[in-house]
């Protein structure tokens, strides 16, 4: 380690190699760390979205919160929204450490997202339209969330591998919990069973392009290069994907459904799983803010955001006078 | 008149309260003033209903069949919640065009969460055992709802003169339904002779000491005693939108009846 006056001293590259070293050592970067600004603004980019998708992803599930068919149901849904909601603070929390230094803070976070500058994860933009879409997300939404979080727990970025952890184990829960509804409708009814069997159809493209594209090529863009550069994440997005369907193939056929892809295989020579595109274009029109439920559940924030202004200032106001509450 | 009716009425009167509660409360998700109370409420909801699942057990243990068929298999004229609670939080519905009324929702989580606290105090020391254990339980988990929804309704009511206006209006609405949620229904004096909770009339009085601190704390007063303007729902008189909330809580249970699991 460097002490701090001599550090101070060091020119911007020599404190670069300096952060270089640091990341090539596998030491982790804490949120008072000298950071290029490269680094910075990816890790914003990238644990703001995460954190946000977190409670927009709250909003598809939440549909289907009163309405879980058993008690036991609704309280096992209730606890894992509520969970959802908790990750999405504690992964705010985190960006905006990282926001400080450029004068932003949640209020930016917002008004962002409102005006669809900060993304939430494509996935959250689709239709929910039955319980057994709730039973899909907390089964496969949330497993290959599981992947992609668990691959990141190794991040160079310290806050950000502290907060993932907590999140990872109770995702575990959630997995299981996704679980358990998919058991109960594939050994249901004839009606819950075609319930479950739609939801699949209406999810499995989603599940795919939910790891990204398999290049920069495919959509134009891409910060998995610079990512990996900085030991923020480890694998591509295809390497996420590979796991997804070794991982979850298997089980979704053990159920006795049907992938909606005639052209899926394991080719053995290869190692690896073919499957048929998805539907990129599509894809980057979701990522810009115009999937089939964007505007509907954005709305849905801005309006009730809207709405209790009154609330925020009120708490403004108690913060300035101090009043003594309780 | 059946075995212990009484009993189940009072029983029905706590699981429907908490269950139709804990269901207003759900339909807030993700439409709080910030996302720190997203995570609050949602547990204190959460936790609501599982209050609710006890009462209902109790019961499913008297024979009164499956615990989710009491629950999501019921008509409206057949719950025993008070009709304050199955107000909906404002216009709109949860999934299109909310505009719900946070300074309602406070101040009706506030005095239930008061009300709650005083019943469960008595509830301790019901001759009905498995009730007297079950409240035990729920007590500890309840001071911390009390908690915070005092510390909300203090923070409203000493800021802005908006919000000022906003919680005074909310009470004085709240008040003209509150009687029933105090009510134990045509069953009440049954209810309290043989000692499951004690009498109206002493739950009240206790309830409006409490409250009567609180109020105090934040210079304000109210006169009259707490009505029932628009019917007792402890027997059977409700509104439209209790219809609406056990539409939504049975959708998905009653969509498919020959379902053995869900």
């Amino acid at each position: 380690m460097v002490n701090v006056a001599s550090f101070e001293n060091l020119t911007e590259q020599e404190k670069y190699a300096h952060f270089m070293e640091r990341i090539n050592k596998g030491e982790k970067i804490e949120a008072e760390d000298w950071m290029p600004d490269d680094y910075r603004m990816n890790l914003i980019k990238l644990i703001s979205m995460h954190g946000i998708s977190e409670i927009m992803g709250a909003l598809p599930e939440k549909e289907w919160v009163p309405k879980a068919p058993t008690l036991h149901r609704k309280l096992a849904i209730m606890a894992k929204v509520q969970d959802e909601m908790g990750h999405g603070q504690l992964l705010l929390r985190v960006a905006e450490d990282l926001m400080k230094p450029l004068g932003k803070n949640r209020e930016d976070i917002m008004q962002d997202l409102f005006t669809k500058r900060l993304k939430f994860h494509n996935v959250f933009h689709m239709p929910a339209p039955t319980w057994a879409d709730a039973a899909i997300i907390a089964w496969l939404v949330d497993g290959a969330a599981i992947l992609t979080q668990t691959m990141l727990l190794k991040t160079s970025y310290g806050p950000y591998g502290r907060a993932l952890k907590r999140i990872c184990q109770e995702e575990s829960f959630h997995a299981k919990h996704g679980e358990s509804l998919v058991l109960a409708l594939a050994s249901g009814t004839t009606y819950q069973k075609k319930m479950l069997q739609e939801a699949l159809n209406r999810w499995w493209e989603s599940l795919l392009v939910f790891f990204g594209p398999k290049s920069a090529k495919v959509v134009g863009h891409s910060k998995v290069d610079i990512n990996i550069k900085y030991k923020i994440r480890s694998k591509t997005n295809e390497e996420l994907r590979q796991e997804f369907l070794t991982k979850y193939v298997p089980k979704i056929k053990k159920l006795g459904l049907i992938i909606p892809d005639e052209t899926l295989r394991f080719d053995e020579e290869k190692g690896e799983w073919v499957y048929q595109e998805p539907d990129w274009k599509k894809f980057k029109e979701i990522t810009k803010g115009n999937g089939p439920m964007t505007d509907n559940r954005l709305a849905l924030r801005r309006e009730s955001y809207e709405n209790t202004k009154w609330v925020r200032e009120a708490l403004t106001h108690v913060k300035d006078k101090k009043i003594l509450v309780g | 008149m059946k075995k212990n009716e009484s009993l189940r009425e009072l029983l029905y009167q706590l699981a429907d309260d908490n269950f139709i509660h804990a269901f207003r409360g759900s339909e807030w998700l993700g439409l709080v003033p910030h996302i720190e109370e997203d995570v609050a409420y949602s547990s204190i909801s959460q936790d609501t209903m599982g209050h609710a699942y006890m009462f209902y057990q109790l019961l499913e243990d008297l024979g009164e069949g499956n615990l989710d068929q009491i629950a999501h298999g019921r008509k409206p004229e057949q719950f025993r919640n008070a009709i304050i609670l199955e107000e909906k939080n404002g216009p709109g519905s949860y999934l299109e065009k909310p505009d719900y009324d946070w300074a309602f929702t406070v101040v009706r989580n506030l005095l239930y969460s008061h009300f709650k606290t005083i019943q469960l105090e008595s509830l301790k020391q019901s001759s009905y055992e498995p009730l007297s254990i079950v409240s035990r339980k729920i007590q500890s988990e309840q001071y911390y709802h009390l908690m915070h929804w005092e510390t909300w309704f203090t923070q409203l009511m000493l800021s802005t003169e908006v919000a000022r206006t906003k919680m005074e209006d909310a009470i004085k609405r709240i008040w003209k339904d509150l009687g029933g949620l105090i009510s134990l229904g045509n069953y009440g004096d049954e209810i309290s002779a043989n000692q499951y909770i004690d009498s109206e009339q002493k739950l009240e009085t206790r309830f409006l000491e409490s409250i009567e601190k609180v109020f105090k704390k934040v210079e304000f007063t109210i006169d009259e005693n707490p009505g029932m303007l628009r019917g007792n729902g402890r027997n059977g008189e409700h509104t439209e939108d209790l219809k609406q909330a056990i539409e939504t809580l049975s959708e998905v249970y009653l969509s498919d009846l020959e379902a053995a699991s869900w």
